[in-house]
C-alpha cells in the first residue's frame, strides 16, 4: 500500500513495487491524460513532474514516487505557468492527433518553470525528448516562446 | 458491399473524367473511380430520418439540430491528427449558417450505406480523400439543412423564404425584425422534406472556410481529457497485452504459462492460433506476465526470410518478372540520344503511430462491443462477425479519436485480434500493443526496386522515359476488386504514370512482386506518390548533373504545360532564395516538385553534412497550390508534419528482417526526427479557386527527394537507397578517423520561431 | 653433414618432448586433482542464510552459473548463452537435469570433474570459457551441493546451437594441452595469518565468484596471468576494470558502503552502476550475497595487492570543467538520453542514471561508454529491472562517437577522443 500524492490529494494505491508510475495512473486510478508510447523513456508521452521536474512515469517504478509532489496534465492547469502554457497551445493549434501533447506540455511547463525566458537551445535541450509522430515541433517550439513571453505569435506563414 | 460512385456526378466536380485527370486525384481514387457503376454520394438521401420517431432535426446523415437548439455534426471521415473534424465542420457549418463554436462533432457509426467514402468504396478515411470529396457533400448537406430551417421559419411567419436570411444558428426576417433559432424550429423543420437541389454560396461570401479557425478537437488534447482509444475505459474491464509469432506465417507451437499466472494480477494466458495473449488487473502485470511465458513457434515457411534476400528477389524479378504497364505514350525504343539510368531501392517502412495499437471489446452471448480508433469503423464489424458469428446489427464499433493513422488503422488485423481474445473471457477487455509488438506487428509499407532511364538529347530534353517498378501491392489485399483489369494496382504508379515534365515517348510499368505469403503489407502515408515521387525528382536531379544544368533551371526548361507546377515551381525558387545566397561548405539545397493527390507542390529543404556524413537540416521552404483551401491553418500544419514525418523515414527509418522476424523494437532502433533536428519550416499558399485537392500526405512525399537532393548538392554523393546511409556521406575516410566532438560546424541555423 | 645430424637430433627430441607431453596431457586431463581434500571452513553456506534457500541454491548463484547458462527470458539454466570470442563464437551449455540435452545423466563424480578438471561426461576438454580454472578450487562438498540444486529444477530439453569456431580453436584435444599447462588442479588453501572473513572473501572471490576470470589480465596463451590478479583487462569489448586496492587505478578510493552498495544494488553514488557483464554477475549473483558474505568479500578485495594497470581513474571533474560541449553529441544526447539521465547527468527519475563520476564517463577511450550505448544495459535488481536501450542499431558509427564524446568531456571531463572508426571496431 502506497500513498502518492497526486495534483495536491493524497491518494492510497495497492500495486507491486515495481509497478511504474504511468500504469497506476493510467489503469489504478483512470488519470488518463499521462500517455503510454514506448515504456522506456524514448518518447515523452508519460511525462509527469516529481517535485516539479519532468520525469518519464514509464520507467519511474512507484516506489520512486512516494513521498514526492506528483502533478499530471490534469493538474497542470492549476499552476500559473501550467495554465499559460495550456493557453498558448490553444492559441497556436499545437495539435495534431495529439497523442502526444500532454507530454509535452508536461516538459514545457518544467522548462519554463526553471527557466522563465529560455532559449532556443534551452527549448532543445528540454524538448527533444519528446517525439511527436505528427510533427507538430515548430508549433511547439513558437508556443512555449508565447507562454513565456506572452506574445501571440501567429503560426501562419501562409501567403 | 462497396459503394461506387458514379462518375458522371457532377457535385464532384468530375464530370466525365478522362482517366488523366482521374489520375491526378491520386491512384487510390482512380482504381475506385474507375470501378464506375451506378451508386450514390455519401448516403445523402439515405440520412433523411436518422430515426422517424426522434423529436430532432436530422436533414442528413451529417446533421442534427435538438430542441435545445444543439447542432450536432456526425463525421463521415475520422479524425487522426490531420484536422479532418474541423475541415468537415467548416463545410458543414459554412453552408448551415453555425458558427463553429456552436457545434458538437461526434464520430459516425459504422454505415457504409451512410458514411462510405465513395471514391475509396468503402466507409474509410485515407488517401487524402477527406476534403476532396466532402467539398461538395457536406456543403450539400449543410445548404439543405439550412433551406429547410429557413423554409420552416418562413412558414410560421407566412413570408417568403427568399426575404430571411440566416446567420449563427439564427434565421431572421429582417423586413419585420423577427427571428427564430435553429433549436426552436427544429420540431417544424423536421416535418419538411429537403430540398432536391440546392445553391451553394459563391466563394466570396464564405464565412469559415478559408480562415484560420481554430481545432473543434484542441481544447481537450490540451488538457488530456479527450480520451483516446487507448483511453477507454469500461465497467469490469480488464487489460491485456499480447505477442504474436514475430515470423510472419508462423503459428503458436507451445505455452508454458507457470511462471507468468503466478504474476499478482495476472487472470489469464489466452492462445490463438497465432498468438499468445495475457489478461491482467492491470497493463503492468499484462506485460510482465507476458514476458515471464515461455512461447515456442512453428516460424512458419518464411521463417528464415531476410530483407537481403527479398531485395535480392526483387532485383530478379525486375530483370525477369512479366510487367504489367501502367501507361504508355509514343515509342520509347526508338529514341535518339543519350541514355542514363539509375536504380533506386526503398525499404520496408512501419508506421509507429504515437499512440499504440489497442482495442476493447465486449463479447458477449448476444452482442459484441468494440471500442477503437479506426479508419474504417465498418471493416472493423466485418472481422467481428467473423470472430463471433454474430450477425452486423448486433455488433457496435464505438469510434475513437486516434494517436496518429499515417494509413495504419485503415486495417483491422488488431479488431480481429482483440475480439478473439475478448471471447475467450466473459468481461470487456482492453488489448494494448506494446511499442514492440506494434513494431514487429506492423502491417509495412512494402519495399521496392526501381529501374529509370531517360534519353535526352543534348540540352538534356527528355526524349524518352522508362521506369520499372517492382514491389508488392497493397490494393490487391485492401481492396482486390479495385485492381485494374490488367492486374494493375494503380497505386505503384501514381505520380510516376504521369509527369510534371514534357516527355513525348514514355513507359512506366510494374512488376509485382509479393513477401512471402503471411507478410502484411499496408498503406503509409504518401502512399503510392511516396514512393515514385522519391524515385522520379531524385532521377530529374541525376539528370540536370548529366548536363551540368542547375535543378531549377533544368526544370523550368522541361516543364510540361500545366500552368500550376509552374505557379509552385517559382514562388519556391523565389521564397527559398535558391537563386541568391550559394550555400556553404557541405550545405546544399534540394528541390523537388510533384503534384499528388490533386495537389501541386514544390520543396526545397536545405541541409548540412558533417565530415562524418551526419545531416542536418536547417531550413525548409514548402509552395502548395491545393486548390480552394478550408483552413489554411490544417494546411499549414499538414505540410510541416508531413515534411517531417518523411525525413524521418529518409533519415532513419527502414524495418529490416532476420530470420524471418523484424529486427526494429522501439523508437531506440526505429528512430524518428526530434525537435532539435527538425528545421524551421515555411509554407506558402498559392491562392486557387479550383476545387480543393489533397493535404495530409504530401508533405511526407515531398521530403524525401528533396532531402536526397539536398545531400547531392552538399557531398555530391546520390542517394538511390533510404534509409540515408551516413557513413556513404563521409567527406573521406581521415574524416572518420578524427574524434567526432561537435560534428555540426558554426552558423548551423538553429531551428527558430516561425516567421 | 654433422651439423644435420644435430639438427635431426634436436627436432627429434623436441618431437618426442612434444609427443610425450601431449600423451601425459591427455592421460591427465580428466584427472580432478586431489578428489579427497578436506571441505575448507571458508567453503560452504554462510551461517546467515535465510532457511529457505537451499545451500546448493546459494552456492548455485555465489557461484554464477546463471548468467552463463541462462539466455534473457529463457529457461534458467538451459544453456545457448553465446560467447563471441576473437576466434569465434561458441555456445553455453543446458546444465538442467534433461538427460539427453542436460546433464540429466551425469554423476557427482562427473559434474565434480568437469568443474576440476574441465572436462565433460565423456572426458573431453571443455573450453576455458567455463571458468574451470576458478571452480577447480571448490570444494568437493560445495559442487555436489549446487548439482543437486540443478538437479532439482524442472529439465528442459533444448540443444544449445554448435560452436562456431575456426580451426585449429575447434581442436578440442589441444585443450587438453592449454589445460595441462594452465590448470592448477587444487583445491581452496585458507591462509593461516588472514582473518575468517577475509578467507571466506577470498573463497568468494577467486573460487565461487571466479572474479579473476574477467578482471585479471591474460596471458598470450589466454591464461590468467596471477602475477597481475585483479588488474583489470578487457573482454568481449567490455573493460573490466582494475579491482585491486590501489587508489588511482583500482578501488582503493571506494568507502565500504560504496562497495557493498555496488554488489548488492549494482549502484554506488558517483562510482559506477554495474552494466554489461556485470550488470550480469549483479543480478544473478551478488545482490543474493548474505550481509556476512557481503563483508567478507569486502574484507578481501580491500586487501588485495594494489596494482597498476588499465588507464588510472581520472578524478571527477569540478563544475567548471563541465563545458557545454554543444554540437552533434550533444543533439543527441537530449534527444535519447535526456529523458532518463536529464541533461544535467544527475539522473532524472532514478540514483542509477546519474552519469556524473561515474568511472565508465571518466575513461577517455569511452570503452564500456560506447558498449552500453551500443548493445544497452539491463539489471535485474531487488525485484525491479533497471534498464537502458541499446542504440547501436539505429545510429551512426560518428554518432555514436559524438554522443560518447560528449558524455565524456561533459560528464566526466575528459577529452573525449572517439572517431567514427574506433566505434566501427568496437561493434
Ligand atoms: S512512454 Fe514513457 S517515455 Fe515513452
Ligand atoms: S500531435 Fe500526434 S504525436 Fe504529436
Amino acid at each position: 500500500m502506497f500513498v502518492l500524492s497526486i495534483n495536491g490529494n493524497d491518494t492510497q494505491v495497492d500495486v507491486p513495487d515495481d509497478m511504474p508510475l504511468l500504469w497506476v495512473l493510467r489503469d489504478v486510478l483512470g488519470l488518463n491524460g499521462t500517455k503510454f508510447g514506448c515504456g522506456m523513456a524514448q518518447c515523452g508521452a508519460c511525462t509527469v513532474h516529481l517535485d516539479g521536474r519532468a520525469v518519464r512515469s514509464c520507467v519511474l517504478p512507484v516506489t520512486g514516487a512516494v513521498g514526492k509532489k506528483i502533478t499530471t496534465i490534469e493538474g497542470i492547469g492549476a499552476t500559473d505557468i501550467g495554465k499559460r502554457v495550456q493557453q498558448a497551445w490553444l492559441g497556436i493549434e499545437v495539435a495534431q492527433c495529439g497523442y502526444c501533447q500532454t507530454g509535452q506540455i508536461m516538459s514545457a511547463t518544467a522548462l519554463l518553470a526553471e527557466k522563465a525566458q529560455p532559449t532556443d537551445a534551452d527549448i532543445d535541450a528540454a524538448m527533444s525528448g519528446n517525439l511527436c509522430r505528427c510533427g507538430t515541433y515548430a508549433r511547439i517550439r513558437a508556443a512555449i516562446k508565447q507562454a513565456a513571453t506572452g506574445q501571440i505569435s501567429l503560426p501562419q506563414t501562409v501567403a | 458491399m462497396m459503394l461506387r460512385v458514379d462518375p458522371a456526378r457532377d457535385d464532384l466536380g468530375l464530370q466525365n473524367p478522362s482517366r488523366r485527370e482521374l489520375l491526378k486525384q491520386g491512384g487510390l481514387v482512380v482504381a475506385f473511380m474507375w470501378l464506375g457503376g451506378a451508386s450514390r454520394v455519401w448516403g445523402f438521401a439515405d440520412g433523411a430520418r436518422l430515426d422517424a420517431n426522434h423529436p430532432q432535426f436530422a436533414p442528413n446523415a451529417f446533421i442534427r439540430v435538438g430542441s435545445d437548439g444543439g447542432v450536432q455534426l456526425v463525421m463521415p471521415c475520422i479524425e487522426m491528427g490531420q484536422g479532418a473534424y474541423t475541415g468537415q465542420a467548416t463545410l458543414l457549418a459554412e453552408e448551415l449558417d453555425v458558427g463553429l463554436d456552436q457545434i458538437t462533432v461526434e464520430h459516425a457509426p459504422p454505415n457504409r450505406k451512410l458514411y462510405a467514402n465513395p471514391l475509396l468504396g468503402d466507409q474509410a478515411t485515407g488517401g487524402s480523400t477527406t476534403i476532396r470529396f466532402c467539398w461538395t457533400t457536406l456543403r450539400d448537406a449543410g445548404a439543405a439543412a439550412r433551406a429547410v430551417l429557413v423554409a420552416a421559419a418562413a412558414q410560421r411567419w407566412k413570408v417568403d423564404p427568399s426575404q430571411c436570411s440566416t446567420s449563427r444558428g439564427v434565421v431572421t426576417h429582417a423586413a419585420t425584425g423577427r427571428s427564430l433559432r435553429y433549436g426552436e424550429l427544429a420540431d417544424a423543420a423536421a416535418m419538411l422534406t429537403p430540398p432536391a437541389k440546392v445553391t451553394l454560396k459563391d466563394p466570396s461570401s464564405f464565412q469559415l472556410i478559408g480562415k484560420p479557425l481554430r481545432r473543434v478537437d484542441t481544447p481537450g488534447k490540451v488538457d488530456g481529457s479527450l480520451p483516446f482509444g487507448i483511453d477507454i475505459r469500461v465497467p469490469g474491464m480488464k487489460v491485456a497485452t499480447v505477442r504474436a509469432c514475430p515470423t510472419f506465417g508462423g503459428t503458436l507451437a507451445s505455452v508454458d504459462d507457470t511462471r507468468a499466472r503466478a504474476v499478482p494480477g495476472v487472470l489469464k494466458v489466452v492462445k490463438l492460433a497465432n498468438a499468445v495473449a495475457v489478461i491482467a488487473e492491470h497493463f503492468w502485470a499484462a506485460r510482465k506476465g507476458l514476458e515471464a511465458l515461455y512461447v515456442e513457434w512453428h516460424r512458419g515457411p518464411a521463417g528464415d526470410y531476410t530483407t537481403e534476400q527479398l531485395f535480392k528477389d526483387m532485383a530478379d524479378a525486375s530483370e525477369h518478372g512479366t510487367p504489367i504497364l501502367g501507361r504508355e505514350a509514343g515509342h520509347v525504343d526508338g529514341a535518339e540520344g543519350k541514355l542514363i539510368s539509375a536504380t533506386y531501392r526503398l525499404p520496408l517502412l512501419a508506421h509507429a503511430t504515437m499512440e499504440p495499437i489497442n482495442a476493447t471489446v465486449h463479447v458477449r452471448p448476444d452482442g459484441c462491443d468494440i471500442w477503437v480508433g479506426t479508419q474504417v469503423p465498418a471493416r472493423c464489424v466485418d472481422v467481428a462477425m467473423k470472430v463471433t458469428g454474430l450477425p452486423a446489427e448486433r455488433i457496435q464499433v464505438h469510434n475513437q479519436y486516434m494517436g496518429g493513422g499515417f494509413g495504419r488503422r485503415l486495417f483491422e488485423d488488431s479488431v480481429e485480434q482483440a475480439v478473439a481474445i475478448a471471447r475467450q473471457v466473459d468481461y470487456p477487455v482492453k488489448v494494448i500493443w506494446t511499442r514492440e509488438e506494434d513494431i514487429a506487428q506492423d502491417r509495412y509499407r512494402p519495399a521496392y526496386y526501381d529501374r529509370i532511364s531517360a534519353t535526352i538529347d543534348e540540352q538534356g530534353h527528355l526524349q524518352a522515359w522508362t521506369d520499372r517498378t517492382t514491389g508488392a501491392s497493397v490494393m490487391a489485399v485492401f481492396a482486390p476488386q479495385a485492381m485494374g483489369k490488367n492486374g494493375l494496382d494503380s497505386d505503384l504508379v501514381e505520380c510516376a504514370a504521369e509527369l510534371p515534365y514534357a516527355v513525348p515517348n514514355l513507359r512506366v510499368d510494374w512488376v509485382r512482386h509479393e513477401m512471402p505469403k503471411g507478410f502484411p503489407v499496408g498503406w503509409w502515408r504518401g502512399v503510392g506518390p511516396t514512393h515514385n515521387v522519391f524515385v522520379v525528382e531524385s532521377f530529374i536531379d541525376e539528370l540536370a548533373h548529366a548536363v551540368g544544368k542547375d535543378p531549377v533551371a533544368y526544370r523550368r526548361e522541361i516543364l510540361g504545360a500545366d500552368p500550376r507546377v509552374k505557379g509552385v515551381l517559382e514562388l519556391a525558387v523565389e521564397k527559398s532564395g535558391w537563386d541568391k545566397a550559394s550555400p556553404g561548405a557541405r550545405q546544399g539545397r534540394g528541390i523537388a516538385l510533384a503534384a499528388p493527390f490533386g495537389s501541386y507542390l514544390c520543396v526545397v529543404t536545405d541541409v548540412e553534412v558533417s565530415p562524418q556524413g551526419e545531416v542536418r537540416l536547417r531550413r525548409a521552404v514548402a509552395v502548395v497550390d491545393c486548390g480552394m483551401v478550408v483552413n489554411p491553418n490544417t494546411v499549414e500544419a499538414q505540410i510541416q508534419g508531413g515534411l517531417v514525418f518523411g525525413w524521418s523515414a529518409a533519415l532513419y527509418s527502414g524495418i529490416t528482417l532476420k530470420q524471418g522476424a523484424v529486427e526494429q523494437r522501439n523508437f531506440n532502433d526505429y528512430r524518428v526526427l526530434r525537435l532539435n533536428q527538425t528545421p524551421p519550416i515555411e509554407v506558402y499558399v498559392v491562392p486557387s479557386k479550383e476545387a480543393p485537392g489533397g493535404i495530409g500526405e504530401t508533405g511526407t512525399v515531398m521530403a524525401m527527394p528533396s532531402l536526397a537532393n539536398a545531400i547531392f548538392a552538399a557531398t555530391g554523393v546520390r542517394l538511390r537507397t533510404l534509409p540515408i546511409d551516413a557513413s556513404a556521406l563521409a567527406q573521406d575516410k581521415q574524416s572518420l578517423q578524427s574524434p567526432v566532438a561537435s560534428a555540426s560546424a558554426a552558423g548551423a541555423v538553429s531551428p527558430g520561431i516561425l516567421a | 653433414m654433422k651439423i644435420w645430424r644435430i639438427v635431426g637430433v634436436v627436432v627429434g627430441v623436441v618431437v618426442l618432448a612434444g609427443v610425450l607431453f601431449t600423451a601425459y596431457a591427455l592421460i591427465t586431463v580428466t584427472h580432478g586433482g586431489n578428489e579427497q581434500a578436506q571441505q575448507p571452513a571458508a567453503a560452504g553456506d554462510p551461517a546467515d542464510l535465510p532457511a529457505q534457500m537451499a545451500r546448493g541454491e546459494y552456492l548455485a548463484r555465489a557461484a554464477d552459473c546463471a548468467a552463463c547458462h541462462t539466455t534473457p527470458g529463457g529457461r534458467p539454466f538451459a544453456g545457448g548463452v553465446a560467447f563471441k570470442l576473437p576466434f569465434g563464437t561458441i555456445y553455453s551449455s543446458n546444465i538442467t537435469p534433461d538427460k539427453e540435452t542436460g546433464i540429466g545423466d551425469w554423476s557427482d563424480d562427473d559434474f565434480v570433474r568437469a568443474l576440476h578438471a574441465g572436462v565433460d561426461k565423456e572426458g573431453r576438454p571443455l573450453y576455458p570459457a567455463f571458468p574451470y580454472t576458478s571452480y577447480t578450487a571448490l570444494s568437493r562438498d560445495d559442487i555436489v551441493a549446487i548439482k543437486a540444486y540443478l538437479f532439482s529444477l524442472p529439465a528442459v530439453h533444448q540443444a544449445p546451437p554448435p560452436n562456431e569456431l575456426s580451426f585449429p580453436y575447434n581442436q578440442r584435444w589441444a585443450l587438453g594441452l592449454w589445460s595441462a599447462v594452465f590448470l592448477k588442479k587444487e583445491r581452496f588453501q585458507p591462509e593461516s595469518g588472514k582473518s575468517e572473513a577475509w578467507n571466506r572473501g577470498a573463497y568468494l572471490a577467486t573460487a565461487l565468484g571466479h572474479c579473476g576470470e574477467c578482471h585479471t589480465p591474460r596471458n598470450v596463451a589466454f591464461a590468467m596471468d596471477e602475477s597481475r590478479a585483479f588488474a583489470g583487462s578487457e573482454l568481449q569489448g567490455w573493460k573490466a576494470y582494475n579491482i585491486t586496492s590501489d587508489k588511482e587505478h583500482g578501488i582503493g578510493d571506494w568507502s565500504e558502503q560504496d562497495l557493498v552498495d555496488y554488489f548488492s544494488k549494482g549502484h554506488a553514488a558517483g562510482r559506477g552502476t554495474a552494466s554489461g557483464p556485470m550488470s550480469e554477475v549483479v543480478g544473478y549473483s551478488l545482490q543474493y550475497l548474505t550481509p556476512s558474505d557481503l563483508t567478507a568479500l569486502v574484507t578481501y578485495l580491500r586487501d588485495v595487492k594494489p596494482q597498476r594497470g588499465g588507464e588510472p581513474v581520472p578524478p571527477a571533474p569540478v563544475a567548471a570543467q563541465v563545458a557545454a560541449a554543444g554540437g552533434l553529441g550533444e543533439q543527441l544526447f537530449v534527444g535519447a538520453c535526456a529523458g532518463c539521465h536529464l541533461d544535467s547527468g544527475q539522473g532524472r527519475q532514478t540514483d542509477y542514471a546519474m552519469l556524473v563520476g561515474l568511472r565508465s564517463v571518466r575513461d577517455p577511450r569511452a570503452t564500456n561508454l560506447t558498449q552500453i550505448i551500443i548493445n544497452g544495459s539491463s539489471l535485474h535488481v531487488g525485484g525491479q529491472e533497471v534498464f537502458m536501450p541499446s542504440f547501436g542499431d539505429a545510429y551512426s558509427d560518428a554518432e555514436i562517437a559524438a554522443l560518447s564524446n560528449y558524455v565524456t568531456s561533459h560528464f566526466g571531463g575528459q577529452q573525449g577522443t572517439l572517431s567514427a572508426d574506433d566505434v566501427a571496431r568496437r561493434r
